[in-house]
Parts: structure tokens; sequence; C-alpha cells
């Protein structure tokens, strides 16, 4: 059966500057925004935007990963026919290996592509949180007859070293690529979104996979090499909200701009839902003398003390003479009466006993609590 | 091995809420933030392990349907099995069935098919969070036709009125169900029954042009049968007017309350939509309440159960109401005493006030 376009979500990532939050589960997986894993942003997108063929490439500690996709209910990608696989790598005649680069992940995976034979294959990644209509995205690469299309977005000048830079021509045709430039010639940003034209994309993965010397990566070998060749390449502007939570300060401000009042991206609403599990917990309980302001709090949890600014997932206690304040409690945190937790992100199912103080201001980035080192905030 | 199939039977629940129930069954009116009445006794059922359950739904069953679809969200979606709404549609030229007992006689290929051999049948004005797995083992332990499951009433209230009393013999034999208003034995609605007996019964009910089973087959035959009593001791309420529902939703606002319907046992299941959670904006005043997902507040709410995807716009104050799905309230309004059924707007600068034995009920979708 012949599909217009295949997505392929890149979901193999650990995110090694999330420290303690990437320990145990993928990146993609971690949770966000007091309900959602961050890999629902990509897999809505793809709902919304009408991919209902999706492949996730799945390879650092997938289990918490593999067990929220599973068959795809959530994004109503658990379809007859297509809907969404879990490619992780694998072994066969020829032996196998670990997907070795981005692009090589797509490599090892031409047999899935090819079942559904695409006109154009969709590449993302699991670990953005962003609002996209990938409609768009292939009607402007039809428009400009592109072989491959790059969603891009204005980042600040002073900023653009630290990202891939797309230098184009004013009809956005890309004719370098500058991978962390010193003295940036443009300010588009790479997203990491790409569309190709499958017929040339297998082509060049193929070139890709013979050569010894390429890290097999479409932002350092793949696009270079099919500018290289003289490819018709374009840009996509994208205009709207778009964060990498690449680090814990990122991870954490990308969390807190979710409680901004005009932010673009919105979970509220109806035209663009965000899908997620849901454990059907009851509503939330909120004690004569709990505070909350300008926070994000879940079902299931039971709040007697004073939350501010944070962000609550489900099933959480906040005790009596609690304060709560800048702060990420991710699924089933226990806090005791009488603590104090102050920009931090406190991992899922700790329990926090009473009297605790988390001042994360102590640091330079919010402090992560995890039931291994609660104990150093544990005063007897 | 002898297992247990489910039938929630709402043929005989009058529309009890008043404005509540003027577009859908008692069974499927809203209750504590994010329920129906119905999940309850359907969670039960589930959690105690039935993987069959059937609805005898006889008028007003559009929302009811739309709440269960599948039956995915209380793992009823099956192969084998599952959910059955069972709608009338009645086709039989040799009918001469009444009451409930034309759900019977026109769905028999539902209890034929099934390999169990009992039947927990129960309405859906019964909330409780029970496991019917130690009902079972006595019903069959005693080798009863039928096991009533029944409560203790420590205090009386309205709603208990309806409800029959239960006296029994020494060796816990129902021999009789009585209307005795100071008897706090109350049956509650919900009971086990073999197979055998249920067809049997159902027969002899139609042929006798009888048209409610409970009454006719079961109560006119306690000397006949074996009827035993299980009690449940844990947290209960019947829900059948609007005081009732009204003030048994206001005791939920008690946190021992909350924690025994919602946390002793298994979760109540219920139809998951897609909310995030609840956004409290800067100057947000909230405490004593009970919100469900998808809510924005900007104003104040106090004592008030908030259903999902309510927004409560700046100044406005909610005290002791509860307003369902999708209600906006804008700014500067007051409410007291209020029940707002889903998708009620109300306007900038008014205020509605009612009373506790009263409350002051705003039908689905108006715009005030």
């Amino acid at each position: 059966m012949s599909k217009e376009c295949v997505g392929m979500l890149l979901a193999g990532g650990e995110g090694k500057r999330l420290g303690l939050l990437t320990k145990n589960l993928a990146k993609p997986a971690v949770p966000f925004g007091g309900k959602y894993r961050i890999i629902d942003f990509t897999l809505s997108n793809c709902t919304n935007s009408k991919i209902h063929t999706v492949g996730v490439l799945t390879q650092y500690s997938p289990m918490v990963l593999n067990k929220h996709i599973g068959i795809g209910k959530p994004w109503d990608l658990d379809r007859q026919h297509d809907g969404v696989s879990i490619l992780s790598p694998f072994t066969a005649q020829k032996g196998g290996s670990w997907y070795k680069g981005t692009a090589d992940a797509i490599s090892q995976n031409m047999q899935f592509i090819d079942q559904f034979d695409p006109e154009y294959v969709l590449v993302i990644s699991g670990d953005h949180i962003y609002q996209m209509n990938y409609q768009r995205l292939i009607d402007h690469h039809k428009e400009k007859q592109s072989e491959a299309t790059i969603s891009v977005i204005e980042v600040p000048w002073d900023e653009a070293s630290r990202f891939g830079i797309l230098n184009t021509k004013e009809n956005l045709e890309i004719y370098e690529f500058d991978e962390k430039p010193q003295n940036p010639k443009s300010n588009l940003a790479s997203m990491g979104i790409y569309i190709f034209n499958w017929k040339t994309l297998r082509k060049y993965l193929i070139d890709d996979e013979a050569s010894d010397s390429s890290s097999h990566d479409f932002g350092k070998d793949i696009i270079p090499a099919m500018l290289n060749d003289g490819l018709r390449l374009f840009a996509y502007r994208f205009q709207g909200y778009w964060k990498d939570v690449g680090t814990i300060k990122s991870y954490w401000e990308a969390n807190m701009d979710l409680l901004e009042e005009d932010l673009s991206l919105s979970l509220n609403s109806k035209e663009w839902r965000t899908y997620s599990h849901d454990s059907n917990y009851p509503p939330q309980f909120i004690e004569p003398n709990a505070e909350i302001d300008n926070s994000l709090v879940n079902s299931g949890c039971w709040i007697s003390g004073i939350v501010k600014n944070s962000i609550l997932f489900e099933g959480i206690d906040v005790g009596e003479n609690t304060l709560v304040k800048e702060s990420i409690l991710h699924p089933s945190v226990k806090v005791g009466n009488n603590c104090t937790i102050n920009r931090a992100i406190v991992m899922e199912k700790v329990t926090i006993p009473d009297g605790t103080v988390i001042n994360g201001e102590e640091y330079d980035e919010p402090v992560v609590v995890n039931s291994e080192n609660i104990e150093k905030f544990v005063t007897e | 091995m002898d297992s247990l199939m489910g039938l929630i039977n709402i043929e005989h629940e009058y529309d009890f809420l008043e404005e509540l129930t003027y577009f859908r069954c008692g069974s499927a009116v809203p209750f504590a933030g994010r329920y129906r009445l119905i999940d309850f006794t359907l969670s039960n059922m589930v959690n105690s392990g039935v993987g069959e359950v059937a609805i005898f739904s006889n008028r007003k069953y559009r929302s009811l349907m739309d709440h269960l679809g599948t039956g995915s969200d209380w793992e009823l979606a099956k192969r084998h099995g599952g959910l059955f709404i069972l709608p009338p549609d009645w086709n039989d030229p040799t009918d001469i069935s009444r009451g409930d007992l034309r759900h019977f006689h026109n769905n028999r290929d539902y209890f034929h098919r099934s390999k169990a051999n009992h039947v927990i049948i129960s309405g859906s004005q019964f909330i409780s969070n029970a496991r019917y797995e130690k009902a079972f083992n006595h019903h069959l332990e005693n080798d009863a036709d039928v096991t009533c499951i029944t409560t203790r009433v420590n205090q009386f209230k309205p709603e208990h009125v309806s409800q029959l009393r239960v006296e029994h013999d020494e060796d816990g034999k129902i021999h009789n169900l009585t209307n005795d208003q100071q008897n706090p034995h109350v049956f509650t609605g919900v009971y086990i029954i073999k197979k055998d007996v249920l067809m049997k019964l159902v027969d002899e009910c139609i042929a006798y042009h009888k048209d409610h089973f409970f009454f006719n087959g079961i109560k006119e035959n306690l000397h006949r049968l074996n009827v035993q009593f299980y009690r449940y001791e844990g947290y209960s309420a019947f829900v059948n007017s609007i005081e009732s529902f009204f003030r048994q939703n206001m005791n939920l606002l008690r946190p021992e309350n909350y924690k025994a319907l919602f946390f002793k046992n298994q979760f109540v299941r219920t139809k998951i939509s897609n909310e995030p959670p609840v956004k409290y904006r800067k100057g947000a005043k909230v405490s004593d309440s009970m919100l469900a997902n998808g809510s924005v507040i900007d104003g104040e709410v106090t004592g008030s159960i908030l259903f999902r995807g309510v927004k409560v716009r700046k100044g406005a104050q909610v005290k002791n109401s509860i307003i369902m799905q999708r209600c906006t309230i804008e700014e500067g309004v007051r409410l007291e005493n209020v029940i707002l059924d889903k998708d009620v707007h109300i306007s900038a600068g008014q205020t509605f006030i009612g009373s506790r034995e009263k409350p002051f009920v705003v039908a689905k979708r108006k715009n005030i």
C-alpha cells in the first residue's frame, strides 16, 4: 500500500546533558508539562498533520519509551495497516549493529519505509517541544520542487553560533550548512526536521553506508553530500514556539514557559491537541488551607500546602505548611509537611520526608532530586 | 469454573435528577468531577474480574453510549466478551413480555452465549468502590440462588426512603424485603444470581405477565429461593434526587470520604479524554475543592467541584457549587449553591445563589 509520506521519528538518543533525568530512560520519554513525555509533542504533530505512518527509532534505554508508545492508542496511531511501529536495532543474516548515527538508523530500516513505497520521508526527532503542521512543510517542499527541505527557525544572532545554521539565497534555497559557526552568516537554525524525496534519500543513504569515513549523520554527512552534488535543497521557515530541551536548564525553562499567558504553544488548544496517556486518576483535591498560584497541576494530586510557579504531574501529595516554588514534580512524588522545595526537579515516586528543605538557588541550574540523592537534603 | 457476567439494568431508573435528566438517563449524569454515575458500578464489576457487561438501557441513552464507547477505558473492548450496550430493538412478533422482562427476553443470547454461570446485576444509583469477589465467594459457599449486596445506613436521609430493607434468618437467608423505615440494613440494588435461576424466573415472569424482574421474580419468591445477603462495609452513597446528588457530591470534599471512595480499592474508571493539567493563572484562589483536568482558573473557587475544561475568569467567585464540563464563568460572576450542567456560559457580572437543600440548577448548554 503506497503512502505519500512516512514519518521517521528519531528517539534513540541518550540526552547526556540531562544528567539524572535520563539515567534510566531515553530523552524522548522524559516527563514534560505536567502530563506528557517529550515525544508526545512530535507524535501529536504527526497525528494532527495526518501523518499516519510513523516509525519510531529507539535505542538508548527504551523500556519506558516503548511502554509509553505501546500500539499508539493515545495518538490514534493504532491502525490496521500502518500506524506507529517501534524500530529498534536488530540482527539479520548479515549480522547487525547498533544505530551508528541518525542516517544509519534510517538506512537500517529501509525495508520498513520501502513497504509503503512513499513519495516523501519526514525525519524528525523526538526531543523537541513545538506544535507544527508537517503538511505545510510538505506543501512547501512540493512547491519548491525540492529534493530535501529543512525546517528552520530564526534564532537571536548572538546565539546563532550554538546551532546548525543554514545559509540560504533569497528564495530560501540552501547553499551551505554551517554547524555551530563562529561567525554566522545567517540566523536560520535547523530544527532537525527534514523532508526528503525518498528515491533521492535512499540513494544517498546507500552511498553513505558504503563510506567508512562517514559519521552517518543527517546534518554532518547527508545534507552536505547533497549540497555538494548541487541538489535543490530548501529551507522552510517555521514561526512559533520551538525548544530543544537538551540541558537541565533548558528543560526547566521549557516547562516554566508553559506558565506564560501568551505562549504560542498551547496545551489547551482544541485545534492542535497534544495527546498523551491518562492514568484515569481522580480529580485533584485542594484542601482548605492550600494556595496555588501560576501553576499546572494534574489529576490525582492532593494539595494541602502552597504551590507557586510550578508544574505538578499526576498523583502528587503536597503536605501541610509546605512550599513548592518554581519546581517540577514528576508523577507520584510525595512531599511531606513543613518542607520547602525551590527550583528543583523531583523525579518520579520520590518521597520527601517532613521538614526537608531543597533550595535549587544554591546551584547553577535547577537541582534534580531522585530517590538516591534525596538523603543529601534530609536533615535529621 | 464458576464465573460472573455483569448486567447493569437501568430500565426502572426514572428521570430522577430534574434538569440534569432532561436529555440523558440518570446513569449518565456527571458525578464527582470527572465521572458519570454508571462508572462506579461498572468499575466495580471490572475490578472484580467481570469480563463482560451488558447494559439494558431504554431511553435517552445517547450520552450514555457516547460516554461508554467501545468500553476500552474500562478494559472492556475485547475480542470475546466486553461491553454490550443493548438499547431496545424488539422485533419478536410473539413477544408478550413487559417492563424490564422485555430486555431479558430479547437479549437471551447475551446470557446463553456466555460461559459464565452467575450474573451480577445492578442499577447505577449505588455509589461505592467495592470488590465483588467476597460477595461472590459468599454466594458460592452458600450455594445461594441469589445473593443481595446490602449495607448498613448510619444516618437516614431522604434518598434511603425508597431502598428496600433486609430481614433475614440467623443463617443469613433473607426472608423478607420490606419498607420498614427504622431498619438500617439496606439492600443496595446489587445482587448476584445463578444464571439458570435467572433464565427460569424470567420465563415464569413473562408467562404470568409480570413487568419487574426483581420484584416479581425474586422478591415474590423469597420463600422458595435461597436468597442470601452479603454486607458491604465500605464507603457508599445513594443518589436518586437532586438533593442527594448535590449532598453526595459535596460529601466528597471531606478528605476521609474522598480517600475512601477513590483510593481505598482500585481506581474508579471513567472515559479518558485528553485534557491538559489544570492551569492556575496568576491571582487564582482555590481551596477546599475538587478539580478535573483541562480547567483554567483565574478567579476564586471554594467548596466546589469543577469538571473537565471549566473556565473561571478573573474576579469570578464560585462557592459550594458543582460546575460541569466546559462551563465558562465570566469575570465578576458570583455563584453559590449552584449546579451548572455541561457547556453553560454565565456572562460577566451576574449572581446566582441557591440553597444547599435546593441548589439552583442550570440546564445543559444554557447561555445566561
